[in-house]
């Protein structure tokens, strides 16, 4: 057994060699689902509004995007961008920022139909009274069907948020410089401890994700005692 | 800035045509059976997982509620790393000189996306038990039959038919988590797509051509749990 070498080796697991090199480690694999959470929340938010839109020319986009995103796996997303950056701009793309744009786009379908969902699950007597007491279709979702909704669907962004954080890991393949990645270098490194090098690797990624999915959890009960009910 | 440069000359033919094509019909038949064989162990791995989370013995229900919470909340390419690189020192010797006299890659590949999926699965299969209304295993219990004899023919006949829709798409996201594998060089439809590239440099188009692979997997499928729904889910009543 050689728990030491993770023991030696856990700072660069947690910020890889920040103070005197670039930010890695955990920190990086954070830094990249925050960053990919938020910019998925607003692509996510405009393609699941597109799809419950009546007119076609708005709805079929999203639902093109949306499902044709949903049967992808995530890997060839990433690959997908990789390759397509140096088509598009001439010269490759740091992996970060090609695999943050794949994380974006690919989680952005993913929330865009839990919006949905939300959305649809509110009764429809709110759209028909905010609507009566004269606001637009725009006005309606944004003072009054969202405000009530978004709250609702805190737990199920919560939960994709976790997705992603575990999503990152593949990053990796495309050598961005973050968890999973330090724990690959230190393996190749040290070549006498794979076993505890992986068990210490599922341990971090298994105590961020489960604290967020117990908050998740906690929150979906406590929400659920406020939710406007239909008759 | 982004600048459109646009330059770049597509060629699909070394893609679509002979050695590449070859390349990724390989890849294609390699993910189906990976996917095939893992989804078979872990509907089996998944229901012992969730018959262990119902029963009344303690110890049996925190291993399979611990199980399910890790492998959950764990990336499955970590997994796969784990079970290719680390497994070891934890597998015991004759499984181990089993394991690696056959495709050591594939049988990695196989065990952690199995025990990946099984964790999901499991979850399904309880909520499904769950829909069974609690007096079906009084009444069956009643009538004799031994908790398990009641899971057996009263529980689990009725609650596959609910599970079915969400285990089919458990089985498209197994397919498409499949494509993970060739992290450790199983060479399934990703790996063949990557060996394109390196070979002739066209990478886009031949992860053009794999991602429409997939898409056209998961549409398939999408579409055959839409008209299971439609035809089979309305007529179940209870």
């Amino acid at each position: 057994m050689h728990w030491d070498v993770v023991w030696n080796n856990l700072d660069y697991f947690l910020w890889g060699a920040f103070p005197q090199g670039p930010l890695g480690g955990l920190a990086a694999s954070i830094i990249l689902a925050v960053c990919g959470i938020f910019g998925a929340f607003w692509l996510g938010l405009a393609a699941g509004l597109m799809r419950l839109s009546r007119k076609p020319w708005i709805k079929i986009p999203a639902v093109v995007y949306i499902e044709v995103i949903r049967g992808t796996p995530l890997l060839m997303l990433i690959f997908w961008f990789y390759f397509l950056a140096p088509i598009l701009l001439g010269e490759t793309l740091p992996g970060f920022q090609c695999a943050l744009v794949a994380f974006i786009v690919f989680t952005g379908a993913y929330i865009a139909e839990i919006v949905r969902a939300g959305v649809v699950s509110l009764p429809r007597g709110q759209m028909e009274a905010a609507r009566g007491t004269g606001l637009s279709h725009f006005q309606a979702m944004r003072y009054v069907i969202l405000p009530q909704s978004l709250r609702n669907m805190i737990p199920s962004f919560v939960n994709q948020f976790v997705s992603l954080t575990k999503d990152t890991s593949l990053a990796y393949l495309i050598g961005v410089n973050e968890l999973t990645l330090a724990a690959d270098q230190v393996n190749n490194r040290t070549m006498n401890a794979p076993m505890e090098i992986f068990t210490t690797l599922l341990v971090i990624y298994f105590l961020v994700c489960y604290v967020l999915t117990s908050f998740s959890r906690r929150m979906e009960r406590h929400l659920s005692r406020y939710q406007a009910r239909g008759r | 800035m982004i600048r459109i440069v646009m330059n770049y000359e597509f060629n699909w033919d070394k893609v679509l045509t002979g050695q590449g094509a070859e390349w990724l019909v390989h890849g294609l038949i390699v993910t189906l059976k990976i996917s095939a064989v893992s989804l078979v162990l872990s509907l089996a791995l998944g229901t012992l997982i969730a018959v262990f989370r119902m029963t009344p013995v303690k110890p049996l229900k925190w291993f399979a509620a611990a199980y399910t919470e890790f492998f959950r909340n764990t990336p499955l390419l970590v997994q796969i790393m784990f079970w290719y690189f680390g497994s070891d020192p934890i597998l015991p010797g004759p499984v181990k000189q089993w394991l690696y006299n056959m495709d050591f890659e594939f049988a990695a590949g196989v065990i952690s996306l199995t025990v990946y999926t099984s964790a999901f699965i499991a979850e399904e299969i309880r909520a499904g038990i769950f829909a069974i209304p609690k007096n079906q295993l009084e009444a069956s219990r009643a009538t004799g039959l031994s908790f398990f004899q009641a899971y057996r023919y009263v529980i689990l006949p009725q609650a596959f038919r609910i599970i079915i829709p969400p285990l089919i798409s458990q089985f498209l996201n197994l397919i498409k988590n499949s494509s993970l594998v060739m992290a450790i060089g199983v060479m399934d439809l990703t790996y063949m797509a990557r060996q394109i590239e390196s070979y002739y440099f066209r990478g886009f188009e031949a992860f053009t051509v794999a991602t429409l692979i997939y898409l056209c997997i998961s549409l398939v499928v999408s579409f055959a749990i839409t008209m299971y729904n439609k035809h089979f889910l309305l007529q179940i009543k209870y």
